[in-house]
């Protein structure tokens, strides 16, 4: 069977026992892919163990731009001998599979329903050759090596990747890891010259694509904290917020910032108030479960007006739920943490562009109305590449929000829009008292029912301006809609390309996508983009469609379909088509002149 | 400066006549003075009890933050601008119960910080209950069998985690408790002050003539280097020494470790931001 997969568009799944160093494979390939002009995807999925289990790596290989999941597999690596079952779901008649013998040996004896799955499997000897090599640890490179080969890639670029990646680790490790590399190639020609059934992948790389980014939605973000100007962030480290932790850790000589691992979540963001107090932008990052310690110190925010960004890094919960699996579940919690009434804003950055631009934003919203501000991304989004053509870095500007103090300073001045000039300690004459208790307008404590009444109205007054300053929603698709799908944070990219698949298919279907960017509070516009709908179905990852909830709460408006997925894994394109297909009355109704289901083969179940 | 310096008129004190606290106000101010520091740079930060009320009775810049908490937020003001004289004023309640964990990991960090612990043994704001330093069989309407828990030590505690600072004071005497306030504020690196104090509403038991009868001064000849000493010290009971204990001048702060302040000592604040920096760190993901 010659493999011809003429979408130009491939699916490679990678999957192994942790410890194994798929994740060296995966950023191999991702380099090696990208700088041979092939537009990149890639996204994990892994256990919350150190050894064992599996894990795998999806990496989009594609001629045209990728940035979404696909329950699809074209060609599945298994370097372990559980990696078939793990994925079985996911593996069809049109997938190849490769591994080394010891491997795939018990898939292939099995004869699964439907259909035995025996013409898919090329045996590489991966382990052998490894051994060869001087040990197991070998074969990722091996087949870092093989696919490469197979996806076209210059052995040059290979071979410059390697380096760049092991001539830290000593010469002689260096020159075994080039053999590695060398032997995979090698095993990679074998497959494409094979007399029984050759593979052959058409792509057609661009060579602008080779000078574009490729990041992951932690380093917009972690761009993001550095254009707004972050300069101290106090944690606790936690999936899966602290990749960005280490971003800015990392970068912290270079752009004068503080890191500092905190002894938990609650002296984390004490702290961050701290030095948000004393002038230095400041955030926090963790998880919802994480979060749940920082509660009071989002009230305490509230209630002192001082400004702190906080990511919160969804996860399924309750409690720790599923560690390293990704979900929307806490938009309610970072809605409604902190006791009592105040004025806050919530971010969920979808795009890349997006992540890099909200983050620096959330801090001058901060700084502007000395609030909370949320941005709420999630496993998914967090380890997600792919590549861009850049940041607009040239666009961002930061607003100096600090006032030099007057011996007459007052902290809390009442003003005609809830917000008082900010002043910090050690600059200027004044003196900066702010309180957790209720305060006057000097900032000591005051049981005062009446001055309590004015303090509330300003802290809430703030929303008016705040909304005023809200991101819009972005529109996809049609202005013309019929039919509205409704998604925020991560699941931009999913519906978005599951929509450009059904507009290609039925151009006559008039269908937008709107997507929030800004989660609470709304842009004005969004009541009227649910108003022109005829029908509206909305997208989350969680179990009570909390978002729709919100819609229903700011807006009055009430959507009906809903398709909510909570098992912790992401929405794929092709699961966002079928549900949305349905939504538009075009199921298996005989409609659709192509069904998108039979390009991805029947799927195992 | 004279101590008046420091007083803020018209602060409405909500502590009972005979408090501790009023004679821990007036040391402060006393100490402040006689170290010539300008309230402008004097950061008070509390959390949340009868001690945590004392910034709003002091002329300086306040942060009463969240009950247990306030060793955080003096962490980050001090992170943030080291030029700051940051002052912790807690309670036994507040830090060594809510705040123990933060109480642990502060003198790790060692912060140039001052933190005074106003200790009367008891908890005042809630009415009565007992406190992390409560003593055995001390009866309240939560304890009704008596306290049964081992009271928190402080002082060894702080000592055994090689605290550059440890010293405990009466608040009954006043020259003495100014006198090691000026060695804690001037003192480079975290310093504890335990203070005793009586709550003459809530703790019938262990009061100012209680604290009179059951401390004595550390000799002239004590040595605040000898960390074994000093742990030993720490662990009288019965007769409760006072002074200092334990210091260590040795160690770096917090904000000396911390890289920004290697090469300059702008505090965060006033640095700048790096646009061609950022451009190329990005460039490099190419």
């Amino acid at each position: 069977m010659p493999v011809f997969l003429k979408e130009e568009d491939i699916s490679l799944v990678l999957c192994g026992e942790a410890g194994q160093g798929i994740q060296t494979v995966e950023a191999i390939l991702a380099q090696a892919v990208k700088q041979s002009g092939y537009n990149i995807f890639s996204t994990k999925e892994y256990m919350s163990r150190v050894r064992g289990g599996q894990n795998s790596t999806e990496i989009r290989v594609s001629s045209h731009r990728v940035a979404s999941y696909v329950d699809r597999i074209d060609i599945l690596l298994a370097l372990s001998s559980g990696a078939i079952d793990h994925l079985r779901d996911r593996i069809s008649r049109d997938t190849l599979i490769i591994g080394d013998p010891e491997h795939i040996k018990s898939a292939k004896e099995e004869k699964t329903a439907g259909f035995s799955l025996d013409s898919n499997f090329i045996e590489v000897p991966l382990m052998e050759t490894a051994q060869e090599m001087g040990g197991p640890i070998f074969a990722n490179v091996i087949a870092a090596g093989a696919l490469s080969c197979l996806l076209n890639i210059p052995k040059e670029i290979f071979d410059g990747l390697i380096s760049d990646m092991f001539t830290r680790k000593g010469q002689e490790i260096l020159q075994k890891d080039l053999k590695a590399g060398e032997a995979g190639y090698n095993m990679g020609k074998g497959l494409m010259e094979s007399e029984k059934a050759p593979i052959h992948l058409s792509l057609h790389g661009k060579s602008s694509v080779r000078d574009e980014l490729l990041i992951n939605g932690t380093d917009a973000m972690g761009f993001g904290c550095l254009a707004g100007g972050c300069r101290f962030m106090s944690s606790y480290p936690m999936t899966p917020s602290t990749p960005l932790q280490t971003f800015l850790a990392s970068n912290a000589h270079d752009f004068e910032l503080v890191y500092e691992q905190a002894e938990d979540e609650i002296a984390a963001i004490n702290m961050a108030l701290g030095a948000s107090y004393a002038g230095a932008r400041s955030i926090v990052a963790t998880s919802g479960s994480g979060f749940a310690l920082m509660e009071e110190g989002v009230g305490l925010s509230g209630m002192i007006e001082t400004p702190v960004v906080i990511c919160i890094g969804q996860r399924p919960g309750p409690a720790v739920g599923l560690p390293t699996r990704t979900s929307q579940e806490d938009l309610n919690l970072a809605l409604y943490s902190g006791p009592g009434e105040f004025s806050r804003v919530i971010f969920a950055p979808g795009k890349l562009e997006d992540a890099f631009t909200l983050t620096q934003r959330a801090f001058n919203i901060a700084e502007k109305y000395q609030i909370p501000v949320f941005i709420l991304f999630d496993q998914y989004f967090a380890d997600c590449y792919y590549n861009i053509p850049f940041l607009p870095l040239e666009e961002v500007e930061n607003e100096n929000y600090l006032v030099k103090t007057t011996p007459e300073y007052k902290r809390y001045l009442i003003t005609h829009d809830g917000v008082t000039p900010r002043g910090i300690p050690g600059y200027g004459d004044g003196l900066v008292v702010v309180d957790s208790d209720e305060h006057d307008e000097e900032g000591h404590i005051t049981e005062d029912l009446k001055i309590r009444t004015r303090m509330v109205d300003k802290r809430l007054q703030k929303m008016e301006q705040i909304r005023e300053d809200a991101v819009a929603p972005e529109l996809v698709g049609e202005d013309d809609y019929h039919s509205l799908i409704i998604g925020w944070g991560s699941t931009y990219w999913p519906i978005r390309e599951a929509l450009e698949n059904i507009s290609r298919k039925h151009p006559e279907e008039k269908l937008g996508f709107l997507h929030f960017k800004q989660v609470y509070p709304f842009h004005k516009s969004v009541a009227e983009y649910l108003e022109k709908a005829e029908d509206v179905i909305i997208l989350e990852n969680n179990a009570q469609g909390q978002m729709a909830n919100l819609i229903k709460l700011e807006t009055g408006f009430e959507i009906q379909e809903k398709f909510l997925k909570y098992d912790g894994m992401p929405f794929s394109v092709e699961e966002v088509q079928e549900r949305v297909m349905k939504f538009m009355g075009m199921g298996d109704d005989g409609i659709m002149e192509d069904d998108s289901a039979q390009d991805e083969g029947e799927v195992l179940k | 400066m004279k101590p008046r310096d420091f007083d803020m008129p018209g602060a409405d004190v909500a502590w009972c006549a005979g408090c501790g606290n009023l004679s821990i106000l007036r040391s402060l101010k006393t100490a402040l003075a006689e170290l010539e520091i300008q309230p402008e740079n004097l950061v008070f930060v509390s959390g949340i009890g009868q001690a945590g009320k004392l910034p709003h009775y002091i002329k300086g810049n306040v942060f009463n933050g969240l009950h247990g908490r306030s060793l955080s937020p003096a962490t980050g003001i001090k992170a943030a601008n080291p030029e700051l004289t940051v002052i912790d004023v807690s309670g036994d309640g507040c830090m060594y119960g809510e705040g123990g964990n933060h109480f642990m990991h502060t003198i790790r960090r060692n912060p140039d910080i001052t933190n005074l612990v106003h200790n009367n043994m008891v908890y005042g704001l809630t009415k009565g209950q007992a406190s992390p330093t409560s003593q055995r069989d001390f009866n309240t309407p939560l304890q009704v069998d008596g306290v049964f828990l081992e009271p928190f030590n402080p002082l060894a505690v702080a000592i055994a985690l090689n605290a550059s600072f440890v010293a405990r004071v009466f608040s009954g005497d006043r020259k003495q408790t100014i006198e090691i306030f000026k060695s804690a504020i001037e003192h480079k690196g975290y310093a504890l002050v335990d203070i005793f104090q009586p709550c003459v509403t809530f703790n019938k038991v262990n009061t100012r003539n209680w604290f009179r009868e059951h401390t004595y001064y550390l000799e002239d000849d004590h040595d605040p280097l000898d960390r074994n000493e000093a742990f030993r010290r720490a662990t009288e009971t019965g007769e409760y020494p006072l002074g200092i204990f334990y210091k260590n001048s040795k160690k770096s702060t917090f904000e000396e470790n911390l890289s920004i302040y290697q090469e300059e000592k702008t505090p965060l604040f006033q640095r700048k931001f790096h646009r061609g920096k950022l451009q190329a760190l990005m460039e490099s993901k190419r």
